[in-house]
């Protein structure tokens, strides 16, 4: 069944020994089989490491210490932040801020730059494929600023409708867009670069949600000439409770902070107080110092393996996903089908079994999939669809572990014919 | 422990030089090191030519921070805006002439700070300090 694979890029074999938590059995003689990586990715061994090596060998506050501790904790998550601009290929690594994931990074740009610059009258122009972490913060705003929010529908296929998003910009006084690169959902990956050049042609800002993308393929935010790029570390072989906000400069110097506290100040009077520099400003309190260090571990690791090869291997097993799936009777597949520029992700529904009776039934099998509205309920409205099953691959995942998805949904169909 | 504060670091930071707030200042600039909570302002004196005649810091902070300050007033007197300007983080760090952790850095740097800030406003500054970024 599986010999008929286009060559992986690399040894899976090797890259699964990378990650101990692969290595277990769900129970005994069943192995664990993890399709849920949009959710959450595993962790490398050398992310787990250099958890353990900071708190074993110099856990300390950083920025805050002339101590060799705290002075090595600085160094080290220094260094993490220019791992993560190169990784990204931003300009400067002050343009790299740490927060704690994407619904932070989302949310600091909804109440710094949105509260200052928009008012009644402006629109924010997002989509209806976005994860709640890209429509609350928004809609929390627009109530209380008085700016209109609108959505850009999708297409039968399930790609961004572009004419709809073309024709808003042309007749709306849209003065932010907000969109996700890759749907958690449907897999369909927006022309982000040619939206931001619209975006700007018509005089707004864009902020692109790359949680589903920077884990899983190059992303350069000059490239794309995104104004502002969030994501998470626990999507991309990092650890929970980090994550990052990318800005340009010029924007994020004019911007007002948000969280404010300690670390982010130059000079605090009981009258009044002056901001630190970029990216302090915007890094209120002791960081999550640890999983930032993490997190530049992860993007080690990620470089080590190379982008465009961890993409090349996700297409392959993808497309056999998909192809396995579509085989299935009684499978409903949603998002773009057979396309090249298609995420890792298969989102579907199966017969009339409810996809969470479905999920129980594949967790008995050592199967971790998603199942609900994976945190995109306007999507689903749209849709027409309640809930859906999700199955995920990342860098890790082999064919086999696909086959056995879909015996896996052979036996769950058994059990419901009864 | 004696190596760490050069005599000439102690003797700055105990007798800094050009103390005190000059009148009728032609440039004048105050930052903060929020680490040591350092404290400086410049006020300076330019001629015609654009030549410092007369430089004065006040503030307060680490001896780092203040004995930087003090070596780099005397630096200055004599030159014009334009020879300073090549000033960069290796001079001061030259002349502070001990090692120093990356934290530290930012108390020997703060006087550069608020003198390239004051002299030439801080869009030039942020430039310098881009050019020694991803250390
Ligand atoms: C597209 C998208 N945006 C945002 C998020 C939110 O990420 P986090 O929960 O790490 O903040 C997710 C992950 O659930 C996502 O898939």
């Amino acid at each position: 069944m599986s010999t008929t694979h286009r060559a992986f890029p690399y040894d899976i074999d090797r890259a699964r020994a990378d990650f101990p938590i692969l290595n277990q059995e769900h129970h005994p003689g069943t192995p664990l089989i993890y399709l849920d990586n949009a959710a959450s990715s595993q962790k490398p061994l050398s992310v787990i490491e250099t958890l353990d090596d900071y708190y074993r060998r110099y856990n300390a506050n950083v920025h805050r210490g002339i101590h060799k501790l705290s002075e090595e904790a600085t160094v080290a998550y220094e260094a993490a932040r220019v791992k993560v601009r190169k990784f990204i290929n931003a300009g400067s690594k002050r343009e790299v801020i740490f927060t704690r994931g994407t619904t932070e990074s989302i949310n600091l740009v909804a109440n710094s730059w949105g509260r200052a610059n928009l008012k009644p009258g402006d629109v924010v122009l997002s989509t209806v494929m976005e994860h709640h972490s890209n429509i609350v913060p928004w809609q929390l705003l627009a109530a209380e600023k008085g700016f209109t929010l609108r959505y850009v529908p999708i297409l039968s296929d399930g790609t961004l409708d572009m004419d709809t998003l073309r024709h808003e910009l042309a007749t709306q006084p849209v003065k932010f867009v907000t969109i996700l690169h890759m749907s958690n959902v449907l897999g369909t990956v927006n022309p982000v670069a040619e939206i931001a050049r619209l975006a700007h042609e018509y005089g707004a800002l864009i902020l692109v949600d790359g949680a589903q993308s920077v884990p899983h393929m190059p992303v350069d935010v000059q490239a794309i000439d995104a104004d502002f790029l969030a994501f998470s570390g626990h999507k991309m072989v990092g650890p929970t409770g980090v994550g990052i906000l990318y800005g340009k400069r010029d924007l994020l110097e004019a911007m007002p902070p948000w969280m404010s506290g300690g670390d982010m100040i130059s000079r605090v009077t009981l009258e009044g107080s002056t901001w630190n520099d970029l990216p302090y400003k915007f890094e209120a309190g002791t960081p999550s110092i640890a999983q930032a260090i993490g997190l530049g571990a992860a993007v080690d690791y990620l470089t080590q393996l190379g982008m465009e090869q961890v993409q090349a291997h996700e297409h392959i097993l993808t497309e056999y996903m998909l192809e396995r799936l579509a085989e299935v009777p009684g499978v409903t597949l949603y998002g773009p089908q057979y396309s090249i520029d298609r995420g890792a992700v298969a989102t579907f529904r199966f017969a009339d079994i409810h996809p969470h009776d479905l999920a129980q039934l594949l967790d008995a099998e050592g199967i971790a999939v998603r199942a609900g509205h994976h945190c995109a309920m306007p999507l689903h409205d749209y849709l027409g669809v309640g809930a859906t099953a999700r199955a995920s691959v990342y860098l890790y995942n082999t064919p086999v572990e696909i086959d056995a998805l879909i015996e896996g949904l052979y036996k769950a169909k058994k059990v419901f014919a009864g | 422990m004696e190596d760490m504060y050069r005599e000439i670091i102690l003797d700055h930071a105990k007798n800094p030089r050009h103390a005190g707030i000059l009148e009728s200042a032609d440039i004048e600039c105050e930052e903060h090191n929020p680490l040591c909570g350092d404290r400086l302002h410049l006020t300076m004196r330019v001629d015609e030519n654009d030549r410092i005649t007369d430089v004065a810091w006040d503030g307060d902070g680490c001896a780092i921070s203040q004995a930087a300050a003090s070596m780099l007033g005397e630096e200055i007197i004599g030159k014009t805006l334009d020879e300073v300007r090549h000033i960069d983080k290796e001079r001061i760090l030259e002349m502070i002439g001990i090692p120093l952790s990356m934290n530290r850095v930012k108390c020997a740097l703060l006087s550069l700070k608020v003198l390239k800030i004051g002299a030439y406003g801080l869009a030039e500054w942020r430039k310098s300090e881009d050019e020694e970024e991803d250390i």
